[in-house]
């Protein structure tokens, strides 16, 4: 063989040697059993710690509360949203308590009034709301029915409520147009306000010859409904909650 | 459920390793070239091997191998996570109802204090947004401290729909995160979760780049990349994640996607289901209900 | 840590619009911008040096070893910010033993390895071995051990033995110019291969990559050639200089040609993310991009080399003295590099500085000091030439050093 070959071979040949000889060396034991990666970071993983218990783990020995909590409003709610991560005293229990939350500012967090939260949430203006007092003076936490039944819708459907607030359809209470069962303040899911089905609704009012209800001081606009808007029910373009708006 | 091995284009790159061309005195100079070829080769090889293998058993014997690494305290003490937990039978999945998130942050909290995520704000495995969508046609979007503390209230006169959505890492079936990691540090499991080997992961920060939802970081102490694993440690107990356990208006919804009578079959059923950036094909399991054109 | 959350604090503050909170952390900085820009020099350089050996341009032969010799350099320094930017450099020889065949970044250490091993290290070998023989013979001490190893032990200066070395070189330099290309175009598949990124994805950047990179690396040499000259106080062939001018030319049009098609491409078709993409290069991206690359680094040489340099007409369009030509080509191979190296900053820091929510826009913050900082990345780039002035300590390029053997007609 020709003198530079023979020197390359030899030398490639070590190079290929020591790739060879790190590739069985150091490529980890588990690598590629289960796919393209090391096989025991998978239980590396599941042994991790674990903070929170779960709902069932607290049911275990807080049954009471438990059933306290049945059916009412905050049934679904995992007790650790409210008393921080109890694994701990799960495995443990007298080792560390659970704390219970004191004050305004946990309840607040999700009942304060946010016009980004969904129409339907019970929520309350904090600076308005029993301000200064705790929340706990008059709901229980673990069945908070609020109680008193609420008198005006605004507590649960804020934003429509403050929307209404500064239309001309101010003065108008809600139940002009919804009608409502007490059941529905109690368990709105249960029985749902009514909406209005057709234009003589709205011409209850907005008719020529129309008689609107006594508290309405203005002047109310008044539409031909044979001929105005088509075809087309009235909401279809005009917002009930905020009219002015075209 | 398709499952991609990254091992399956090996077999064509096989045949091309040996194939070494050129006059007789050039051989030498080929043939070790072949052979760096070769050798990477029969090393990838191993895991073509393992793909038919995923029996009920080999999860057991994940903690027994690989003498690189220290296995943590807790499974080395007493009893081995896995045991009993066949991955063959799951396909995790997580369904989110826009509708119902009322953008209180629990679900963040519970995230950061469950994994031990650094607290600043820049670490996430889960976020909360708010979209407002204005009435002259501008959204705006927040995420202060990841919505860890809820959100301030926002100037309402301009609002023509506002609500809350909850971000993590979607578990993609066709992940682009595991598609470029160079050396194989993050992947998916049989039971379709997308985990990282924090004592493998050399930090380059490739899939970082390759997540199109932002859900990855760098973490400051370990300095691997680090992400979502849906509680993972928790899943393999029978557990669902800690955002799923807390959330107070069961926004998030977790279970299989192979179970025929779950609340998950059930949002499936009866909700229209949207992915985050669908047309990427990345195949999300995060399946949004009630979500917003807005939303990018 | 302290600083570094500290930073990240401050970026938070000066993010517009909406960022993934994940995304106030930029991850791949100036270590990230700086190993493209080496690769590129090397690929860049080669390619210099097989337009002499496989297409016979016999103009630049002055510049072949030197051009050898500077790919090494800079080859050997490509790997440093790559360490220097990894979360655990220590475990980076898992690259080596369980690629991910499927990504593209596991291609860099074999294509790294093949590359300095089989294309450069193998081409240098042959073509100085025989230099290297006969200086071993006639030197003594540390430079006589130094080219005894060099030789590997293959003394043989036969006529046949030269000749096998040149043609042998030929066939390396042949299947170095591919190699050369999947060196740097494998770093644009890099960023060209992720969807998520509407700023990197792209056919385009494999291509736009390569050809910046011819750009740079010729309008290197054209700097080290007249500096070393210069040093040396050795005349400057002008016909190499004016050659050299010509193919830098050619190299940029094409570079440009392929910029402004992404560009018109990109504001045609105004996908989702051109709102963002437009505010991104109007506000952050504005001196680097317009001023610097384009104008500065692009624009600007064109014009001058095309009025210069006999790249269209043998003669050029303005005939200027030698003196004044090297002037002019060496302000615009000046210009290129910061143009070039602005180009690499562009795509790695811009592909990060918009969020892909596509609905804002985050600050990178450049270190002074620290791994990531400023004068670690000067380093790296100084690095090359020491390397090179060592390189070039013990194997001369000067085509006057070079060795020549008497043929055997002669004795």
């Amino acid at each position: 063989m020709r003198q530079q070959v023979s020197r390359l071979t030899i030398l490639f040949a070590i190079l290929i040697g020591a790739l060879v000889a790190a590739r069985i060396l150091l490529v980890p034991e588990t690598f590629g059993e289960l796919g393209h990666f090391r096989a025991t970071a998978i239980g590396e993983t599941a042994a991790l710690p674990i903070r929170y218990a779960g709902r069932a783990a607290c049911a275990e020995c807080h049954a009471d509360i438990e059933e306290n909590r049945a059916g009412g409003r905050h049934a679904s709610l995992s007790c650790e949203a409210c008393h921080g991560p109890g694994a701990s005293h799960a495995e443990d229990p007298l080792a560390t308590q659970p704390e219970k939350p004191v004050g305004r500012d946990l309840c607040t967090l999700c009942h304060g009034y946010n016009p980004s939260r969904p129409t339907g949430f019970p929520q309350i203006d904090p600076a308005v709301h029993n301000p200064l007092q705790p929340c706990t003076a008059c709901h229980e936490a673990h069945a908070p029915e609020p109680p008193v039944t609420p008198e005006s819708c605004s507590g649960c459907h804020g934003q429509i409520a403050r929307t209404k607030a500064v239309s001309h359809h101010a003065l108008l209470a809600c139940t002009t147009c919804h009608s409502v069962e007490e059941e529905h303040k109690l368990n709105p899911s249960a029985s749902r306000p009514t909406k209005p089905a057709d234009r003589a609704f709205c011409g209850k009012c907005h008719a020529p010859d129309a008689q609107p209800p006594p508290e309405v001081i203005q002047e109310v606009p008044r539409v031909d409904l044979s001929s105005h808007g088509g075809h087309y029910v009235c909401w279809q373009c005009h917002y009930p909650h905020f009219p002015e708006l075209r | 459920m398709k499952r991609r091995e990254p091992g399956a284009s090996s077999e064509s790159q096989r045949t091309q390793a040996t194939e070494s061309v050129g006059r007789r005195e050039f051989l030498s100079r080929s043939l070790p070239a072949g052979w760096v070829l070769l050798a990477a080769l029969t090393g990838c090889g191993e895991q073509t091997g393992g793909e038919g293998e995923e029996t009920a058993g080999a999860p057991e014997e994940a903690t027994g191998g690989g003498a690189e690494t220290a296995v943590p305290e807790a499974s080395a003490a007493a009893e081995n996570p896995l045991a009993g937990y066949d991955p063959s039978q799951h396909n995790y999945a997580m369904a989110i109802d826009v509708d119902r998130c009322i953008g209180c942050g629990r679900c963040v909290e519970a995230c950061k204090t469950e994994n031990d995520v650094p607290r600043e704000p820049f670490y996430f495995r889960t976020w909360i947004e708010r979209y407002v969508v204005q009435r002259n046609g501008h959204t705006v979007v927040t995420s202060p401290n990841g919505g860890i503390s809820g959100f301030p209230p926002v100037e309402e006169a301009e609002i023509l729909r506002t609500f809350f959505v909850p971000k993590l890492c979607n578990h993609c079936s066709n992940p682009p995160c595991v598609q470029v990691c160079p050396v194989g540090a993050t992947f998916k499991t049989e039971d379709g979760v997308v985990l990282v080997d924090h004592d493998y992961c050399i930090g380059c920060r490739y899939c970082i780049q390759a997540c199109p939802y932002g859900a990855r970081f760098l973490h400051p102490v370990t300095r691997t990349a680090e992400k979502c694993t849906f509680c993972y440690h928790r899943l393999v107990r029978g557990l669902v994640p800690a955002c799923v356990e807390m959330c107070p208006t069961q926004a998030r919804i977790f279970g299989d996607l192979d179970a025929l009578s779950s609340p998950l079959a059930r949002f499936q059923r009866m909700h229209k289901i949207q992915t985050l950036k669908a047309h990427l094909n990345t195949e999300p399991k995060v399946l949004y209900a009630n979500l917003d054109g807005e939303v990018s | 840590m302290e600083s570094h959350i500290q930073s990240l604090m401050e970026v938070l503050q000066q993010t517009k619009g909406y960022i993934y909170p994940n995304e106030v952390e930029l991850h791949w900085g100036l270590l990230v911008v700086v190993y493209p820009y080496v690769t590129g020099l090397v690929a860049g350089a080669f390619i210099l040096a097989s337009l002499e050996r496989v297409f016979n341009v016999r103009e630049v032969q002055p510049t072949y070893r030197l051009s050898l010799l500077t790919a090494l350099a800079f080859l050997l320094v490509a790997p440093l910010p790559l360490l220097a930017h990894l979360g655990h450099p220590e475990r980076s020889f898992e690259i080596f033993l369980t690629p991910n065949l499927n990504s593209a970044m596991a291609m860099f250490g074999f294509v790294y390895a093949w590359y300095l091993a089989v294309v450069l290290l193998l081409e240098i070998w042959f073509d100085y071995r025989k230099d290297a023989v006969v200086w071993s013979q006639k030197e003594t001490g540390f430079r006589r051990f130094v080219h005894r190893v060099f030789t590997l032990g293959a003394n043989d200066l036969s006529e046949d033995a030269v000749a096998f070395d040149r043609s042998a070189g030929k066939f390396i330099t042949f299947i170095g110019i591919p190699s050369a290309f999947l060196l740097h175009g494998y770093v644009g598949f890099i960023f060209g291969s992720v969807k998520a990124n509407p700023w990197w994805s792209s056919v385009l950047i494999p291509v736009v990559f390569l050809f910046s990179a011819m750009v740079s690396g010729i309008a290197l040499i054209l700097i080290l050639y007249m500096l070393t000259s210069l040093f040396r106080r050795v005349e400057i062939d002008m016909r190499c200089a004016d050659k050299l001018a010509s193919f830098l030319f050619y190299a940029l049009i094409i570079d440009f040609s392929l910029e402004m098609l992404d560009f018109i491409h990109r504001l045609y078709e105004a996908e989702e993310s051109i709102e963002i993409l437009s505010q991104m290069i109007s506000s952050r991206l504005f001196i680097s991009l317009v001023v610097l690359q384009i104008l500065l680094g692009t624009v600007a040489p064109l014009v001058l080399l095309g009025i210069f340099s006999p790249a269209f007409h043998t003669r050029a369009f303005v005939h200027a003295p030698a003196e004044l030509r090297r002037l002019l080509y060496f302000c615009a191979a000046i210009l290129i590099e910061v143009g070039i190296f602005s180009t690499r900053w562009n795509v790695v820091i811009g592909g990060q500085i918009f969020s892909k929510s596509l609905r804002g826009l985050t600050v990178y913050k450049v270190e002074l000091l620290g791994l990531e900082g400023l004068v670690t990345s000067a380093f790296l780039l100084i690095l090359p030439f020491l390397i090179l002035y060592a390189l070039v300590k013990y194997l001369p390029p000067w085509p006057e050093a070079e060795v020549h053997l008497p043929s055997k007609s002669e004795s």
